[in-house]
């Protein structure tokens, strides 16, 4: 293993429990435990649990937070509730994408409000030097207004605990009422195991997989104690330790686009069907009058769902045609266990951008035929529905 | 069968060399399990039809995991005269027995040079040791 790899407070426990680690993102993560099918499987049909501590967790705090981030994301910041999160994007001056995190707004112990942003641990570094260079100090130092950022990604570790089971998986653990916590939404909670040592920590209906589920942050120093205690309470309900493998089947059947794959910097909003996220009529932020002009301009390309009727796999960068001319590129590709189908999301050219779109994936040299799907791939069924 | 009697070539895939009724000699061909470990999950196999010409070293199939793709390669020259259909359409399966019910191709030898290339198990253990090493 590469020494210089940034190592989750789970480590040792992955590697003692078998997985074979690679590297993303310049940490040592868990690609399996098992089998890649396997673990995808569980998460779907009981529970998974999920080591993302590598996730960058940067907190906002102090009376000019709230205006500070406003100021910085595509999404609105000021009517976010206590233990509202939302989706937003961060863009550069030209509407580029420079990441996509989760914004959610909490207050400690105290009472004090703060924010926390969770953003790519690829991008970690690069967002925060961002927000250094919008935060000059006489700005984060205004008398009344002050902020202050904190990046506290190796203070704490998260899990994301991820299935239909997740409820009752976590729910003896902590003191909030899990059923009830709305999707997007998070608080505050106490750990109910000794292993915490008294610590609490924040849980939040968020996820990933395109499944029900949480996403749990506690102090590092207590993480494996709590990541033990959640696998032996989970055990009964089918819970197990699931790596970035099935992570990335779960969201790529899920719709959900990965950075440096779907999004990056040369990608607007628009491009990539994220123009939800951008606000464009409250507080100024950085690429707003470039997505301004951007959301009036026909779109160069589209992002799209494709299904392949071969089980080949379209893996990224192999080219999308239409009628044997080059009409696009694959971003991300798998074979989707849930459909039983090889699926992709690529971009391609708006007129190619339909839906039922007759395209082929050029399969290194081989055209196999692929349609577009509507997104996403896959659709948990609703709550309460019948199985 | 058994592995330990098996040939082994440096693409990872196991030869099995045994007469048919007309005395002559079938090469059954399947991929290893430190392979198959390494490959993680499959999802596609590609096998040639019967009668295909093949040659030693060069692929004559196609095989696919979550995280990879990867070619088969033919230890020998000859000719497929079966292809295991059963494992390419269930290819999760081939891990639960390699050396088994997951063999590939069965192919008619035409020339036995390329054999005397391939390691022993022996041999190949030892390139597998350095492979995992390299990791």
């Amino acid at each position: 293993m590469d020494r210089s790899s940034l190592l989750t407070p789970l480590y040792e426990w992955h590697v003692a429990h078998g997985a074979r680690m690679v590297d993303f993102a310049g940490w040592s993560m868990p690609l399996q435990y098992t089998s890649i099918l396997q673990e995808h499987a569980a998460t779907r049909s009981a529970c998974g649990i999920l080591d993302i501590s590598h996730m960058g967790r940067l907190r906002f705090e102090g009376p000019g937070a709230e205006q500070f981030l406003a100021a910085l994301l595509t999404r609105r910041v000021g009517d976010l509730r206590l233990g509202q999160v939302r989706y937003s994007l961060v863009t550069n001056d030209e509407g580029g994408i420079l990441d996509d995190v989760l914004v959610g707004h909490y207050h400690d112990e105290n009472g004090q409000p703060f924010y926390v942003v969770v953003v790519n641990a690829a991008n970690r570094e690069k967002i925060i030097r961002w927000t250094d260079d919008h935060l000059p100090r006489a700005r984060a130092e205004a008398r009344g207004q002050e902020v202050v950022v904190s990046d506290v990604t190796r203070l704490w570790a998260m899990f994301a605990i991820q299935g239909p089971k997740s409820v009752e998986v976590l729910q003896p653990l902590v003191d909030a009422d899990l059923e009830n916590m709305r999707y997007y939404n998070g608080e505050l909670v106490r750990i109910l195991h000794p292993a915490a040592r008294r610590q609490g920590g924040i849980v939040s209906r968020t996820g990933y997989t395109g499944e029900d589920g949480f996403e749990l942050s506690i102090g590092a120093g207590i993480a494996r104690g709590v990541w033990e205690a959640l696998l032996e309470l989970g055990k009964p309900l089918g819970l197990v330790p699931t790596g970035i493998g099935a992570r990335d089947i779960l969201r790529l059947e899920a719709g959900m686009p990965l950075y440096g794959h779907e999004l990056t910097e040369e990608v607007n909003p628009f491009e990539a069907g994220l123009e939800f996220t951008c606000y464009l009529t409250g507080v100024d932020f950085p690429g707003r009058d470039a997505l301004r002009r951007l959301e009036s301009e026909p779109p160069k390309r589209a992002r799209v769902g494709l299904e392949l009727a071969s089980r080949r796999v379209a893996r990224e960068g192999f080219p999308v045609l239409h009628a044997s001319e080059q009409v696009g590129r694959i971003t991300s590709g798998t074979f989707s266990p849930t459909l039983g189908k090889s699926i992709a999301m690529a971009y391609v050219r708006p007129d190619c951008a339909g839906p039922h779109a007759d395209l082929r994936v050029d399969i290194r040299g081989q055209p196999e035929p692929a349609r577009v799907v509507p997104l996403p791939f896959y659709r948990r069924s609703a709550k309460g529905a019948s199985t | 069968m058994n592995p330990e009697q098996m040939l082994f070539s440096k693409t990872h895939e196991w030869v099995a060399v045994s007469p048919d009724p007309s005395g002559a000699k079938i090469a059954t061909v399947g991929i290893t399990a430190f392979a198959l470990e390494a490959l993680t999950d499959l999802v596609f196999i590609e096998l040639p039809p019967p009668g295909r010409k093949v040659s030693a070293g060069e692929p004559f199939g196609v095989v696919e995991s979550v995280k990879a793709v990867s070619d088969l390669s033919s230890p020998v020259d000859g000719e497929i005269v079966e292809a295991n259909r059963a494992a390419a359409e269930r290819p999760e399966s081939l891990a639960q027995d390699p050396y088994g019910a997951g063999w590939l191709v069965k192919i008619r030898i035409a020339d036995e040079t390329a054999l005397a290339a391939l390691m022993d198990y022996a041999g190949y253990q030892s390139q597998c040791e350095q492979e995992t090493g390299e990791h």
